[in-house]
C-alpha cells in the first residue's frame, strides 16, 4: 500500500530552566541514541545546557523545567510565554512546584534564617509553584526527572503533527502492563502508585520500591482511600503527610491530603 | 481451537517428579515455549521454565484481601501448593502490549508491514481449572461471534495445556461458586493432580485430547489405580469445602435492578479507582490502540495496549468523558464480570480466581460487594442515578 506523506520544516526548539536541578533537562541530553535525531529533526535555537550558541526568538517549541519561586522568575516566564508557540512544562517542578514547594507548608522566613549565613541576600517568593500558574501551558510532562520516552513520544507527537501517546492513568496500569508483582499487596510497601499518574515505567516499583508520587496526581485520584489503606500498612500520620508533599505538594490532591495529615 | 472439548478420556497415568520433568522435557524438544510457574519479586509468576527444577517446590500463598504473602515450607516438596498468583495466561494469549502494525515512509509514500508472526507455540504448565474457564471465555471473547482475532487465534491454536487441579483452597478464590472448579473437566491436553504426602510424591495424569495423549505415550507412565483416583476426588472435593465465597445464581438480576443502590457510592468512597482488578483478572481484555512514529516520520506504528474501565480515556467520546466518577466506572466493572457478560458472551465473566480480591491494593471484594447491593434492596431510592 502507498499514499502520499506531506514533507515538513524544521522548528524552532528553545529550553529554559526556572528554580530546578537540571536533570529533566539533561534527560534531553541523555537521549544518547536519538539526540543526533533530534538535533537533525529541531533547530536547537536556545539550551543553555547544552550549547552556548543562541538564536533570539520566537521560538516553534518551548520547554520549561523548573518552578517559579521568585519575582524574577514571576516576569520571565510571561516572556517565554510571549516568544514561545507550543509551551511544554517539563518536570515535577514546572507542573506541580517539586521539592521546593515544602516551603509552601510553612514559613520561608524561617526557612531563610535555618539555612543561610547572610539572610539579607536572599530574594524569593514565598511559594513555590508549577509554570500552569502563571501562562497558559499547552503541554505538561510529569516526573522528577521527566522520562526519556514520554519526551521523545511528545517531541515526536510534534514533529508529526499528531496526538502524544501518554496516558493519564495511574501506576498501578504499567506496573500491570509490565508484569511487576504489586510491592503493596506482597510486601506491605507503601506505595503512592493509585494516585499517582503513570508514566515513569513503573522504576520504583519495578525496584521494590513503593512510588514517591514524582509524577504527580493521577486523573481522578482517590488519595484519601489510599491514606486510609496506609495508616492500616502502619505509617505514621507524619509520614502519610511527607509523602504526599516530597516531590508534587502543589498539585491540588497531593496538597490537600498531606494538609488532611498535618 | 484445537479439539479439548472432550472430556478427560482414556486411562488415567501417574507420573513420578522425574516423569513430569521429562514431560516438559518433551515439550521443550517438541519445539513449544514452555511457560509455568516461577517465584520472582516474592510471587509465583508464569514464566519461561524447562524442567521441574525452575518450579516452585515448597512453596504456599496465603491470600486475603488485599494482600498476598509467599512462604516456603521447611522441607516442602510439593510444586503445586500454591494456587494463583497475580499473572495469568492472557500475558501470554493475549501480551499487554501487542503491535498491530508498522509502516514505513517509502520514496514519496509508505509501506504497511504486519506485525511479525509469533515464533514458536506455547505450553502452559500448570494451568488452574478456573484459568482452562478463563481461555475459554477467551476462546468466546475473540473468536465465538465470528470475528477472530488473527493474534490471539494464532497463539491459541497451538498452545499446548498442561492443567493442574487444586487440592488446596486460596484464601482468597472462590470456583466452586462459579462452576470452574478445582477440578478440571474439559479444556486441557493434560491434567494433573499432585499427591504428595511425605511418603510418596506423585503426578496422577488424566488425558483432555489426542495431543496429550501422543505426548503421554512416549513416557510409558504405568496407570493409576482406582484408589490413587479415589485420592485426586477426595482432595479436589476437600478443597472446594475449604471456599466460602459465594456468587448466587441470580446475581445477574439482582445487580440489573440496583443500579442505583446507595452501595455504589459506599464502594466509590474506598475504590482507587486503579484498575488493578480488571488488569489481573484473566478474562477482562479490554485494550486501547495507540499510534506513535519515530522523530523522522519514517516509521510509524499502531499498538494494542491493555486498558481498562477504571481509565478516564477509556470512556471518552467526542465532547468529553462518560464515567466521570469512580462510582459508575466500579459500577461498570461489576455488572460486567457478574451480570452483563452473559448476555454479551453466553457464558459468565468471572471465573472466581480471587486476583481481583486479592491484588485490590484496599482489598475489596466482588463477591461482598454484591452480596452487599442485594442486602440493600428496597432502600435503592436512597441512593442517584
Ligand atoms: S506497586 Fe504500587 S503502582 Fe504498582 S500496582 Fe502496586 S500499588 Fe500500584
Ligand atoms: S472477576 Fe475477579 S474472581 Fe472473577 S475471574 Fe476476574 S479476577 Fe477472578
Ligand atoms: S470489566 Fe471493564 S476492563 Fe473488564 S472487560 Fe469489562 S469493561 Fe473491560
Ligand atoms: S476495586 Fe480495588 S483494584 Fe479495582 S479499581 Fe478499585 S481499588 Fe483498584
Amino acid at each position: 500500500m502507498t499514499a502520499q506523506v506531506p514533507t515538513r520544516k524544521k522548528p524552532r526548539l528553545a529550553v529554559w530552566k526556572f528554580s530546578s536541578c537540571d536533570g529533566c533537562q539533561l534527560t534531553l541530553l541523555d537521549c544518547e541514541d536519538e539526540l543526533l535525531a533530534v538535533a537533525g529533526a529541531v533547530e536547537i535555537a536556545y539550551f543553555l545546557e547544552a550549547t552556548r550558541a543562541r538564536i533570539d526568538g520566537p521560538y516553534d517549541v518551548s520547554l520549561v523545567e523548573g518552578s517559579v519561586t521568585t519575582a524574577e522568575e514571576k516576569e520571565r516566564i510571561l516572556d517565554v510565554r510571549r516568544q514561545s508557540g507550543v509551551l511544554i512544562a517539563i518536570g515535577a517542578c514546572a507542573t506541580a512546584g517539586g521539592i521546593q514547594a515544602l516551603k509552601n507548608f510553612t514559613s520561608v522566613d524561617g526557612l531563610i534564617r535555618a539555612v543561610y549565613a547572610h539572610p539579607e541576600y536572599i530574594a524569593t517568593l514565598s511559594t513555590s509553584t508549577p509554570i500552569r500558574d502563571h501562562v497558559k501551558v499547552d503541554f505538561e510532562l510529569r516526573g522528577c526527572p521527566i522520562s526519556k520516552a514520554q519526551l521523545l513520544e511528545v517531541v515526536s507527537a510534534l514533529l508529526n503533527g499528531r496526538k502524544p501517546a501518554l496516558v493519564n492513568a495511574g501506576l498501578c496500569l504499567e506496573c500491570k502492563r509490565k508484569g511487576i508483582v504489586c510491592v503493596m499487596v506482597a510486601g506491605g510497601e507503601p506505595c503512592l502508585g493509585p494516585v499517582t499518574q503513570a508514566g515513569c515505567g513503573s522504576v520504583c516499583p519495578a525496584s521494590g520500591r513503593g512510588c514517591f508520587g514524582c509524577f504527580g496526581p493521577k486523573e481522578g485520584p482517590n488519595a484519601p482511600a489510599l491514606s486510609r489503606r496506609l495508616t492500616e500498612l502502619g505509617l505514621e500520620r507524619s509520614a502519610i503527610r511527607d509523602l504526599y508533599r516530597g516531590f508534587s505538594g502543589s498539585a491540588e490532591a497531593f496538597r490537600e491530603e498531606s494538609k488532611a495529615h498535618d | 481451537m484445537p479439539d479439548m472439548d472432550a472430556k478427560a478420556s482414556g486411562a488415567a497415568v501417574v507420573l513420578g517428579v522425574d516423569g513430569l520433568d521429562a514431560l516438559v522435557g518433551l515439550l521443550v524438544a517438541g519445539g513449544y515455549r514452555t511457560i509455568g510457574p516461577r517465584v520472582e519479586e516474592g510471587a509465583v509468576v508464569y514464566g519461561p521454565v524447562r524442567g521441574v527444577a525452575d518450579l516452585p517446590a515448597g512453596y504456599v500463598d496465603e491470600q486475603a484481601p488485599g494482600s498476598y504473602h509467599l512462604t516456603r515450607k521447611k522441607d516442602g516438596k510439593a510444586l503445586f501448593d500454591w494456587t494463583v498468583g497475580p499473572h495469568s495466561w492472557k500475558r501470554y494469549l493475549y501480551p499487554p502490549e501487542q503491535l498491530l502494525f508498522r509502516a514505513e515512509r517509502r520514496g514519496g509514500g509508505f509501506s504497511v508491514l504486519p506485525a511479525a508472526e509469533e515464533e514458536s507455540p506455547l505450553a502452559f504448565i500448570g494451568v488452574r481449572p478456573c484459568e482452562l474457564a478463563a481461555i475459554a471465555v477467551h476462546d468466546r471473547v475473540f473468536s465465538g461471534s465470528g470475528v477472530v482475532d488473527p493474534g490471539y487465534a494464532g497463539r491459541r491454536d497451538g498452545a499446548f495445556l498442561v492443567a493442574v487441579n487444586c487440592t488446596r483452597a486460596g484464601g482468597t478464590c472462590f470456583c466452586p461458586a462459579t462452576g470452574t472448579g478445582p477440578r478440571a473437566r474439559t479444556g486441557f491436553d493434560l491434567a494433573l493432580t499432585e499427591i504428595e504426602d511425605g511418603k510418596r510424591h506423585l503426578f496422577v495424569v488424566e488425558t483432555g485430547s489426542e495431543r496429550g495423549a501422543a505426548l503421554l505415550a512416549g513416557l510409558k507412565a504405568p496407570p493409576a489405580d482406582g484408589a490413587l483416583l479415589a485420592t485426586v476426588t477426595r482432595l479436589t472435593r476437600k478443597a472446594a469445602k475449604a471456599m466460602v465465597r459465594d456468587v448466587p445464581k441470580d446475581t445477574p438480576q439482582v445487580l440489573k435492578r440496583n443500579l442505583d443502590s446507595p452501595r455504589w457510592d459506599d464502594v466509590a468512597a474506598r475504590c482507587l479507582g486503579c484498575a488493578n482488578c480488571t488488569l489481573v483478572c484473566p478474562t477482562c481484555f479490554c485494550a486501547t490502540v495507540e499510534d506513535t512514529t519515530d522523530l523522522s516520520g519514517g516509521v510509524a506504528e499502531r499498538w494494542r495496549r491493555w486498558d481498562s474501565c477504571f481509565t478516564s480515556d477509556f470512556s471518552y467520546i467526542h465532547g468529553g468523558v462518560i464515567r466521570r466518577e469512580i462510582r459508575s466506572r466500579y459500577r461498570q466493572w461489576l455488572t460486567h464480570k457478574l451480570a452483563t457478560w452473559s448476555d454479551q458472551f453466553g457464558v459468565g465473566g468471572c471465573t472466581g480466581c480471587g486476583r481481583c480480591i486479592t491484588w485490590c491494593p484496599v482489598g475489596i471484594d466482588i463477591t461482598e460487594e454484591a452480596r452487599a447491593i442485594r442486602a440493600g434492596e428496597g432502600r435503592a431510592g436512597e441512593g442517584r442515578r
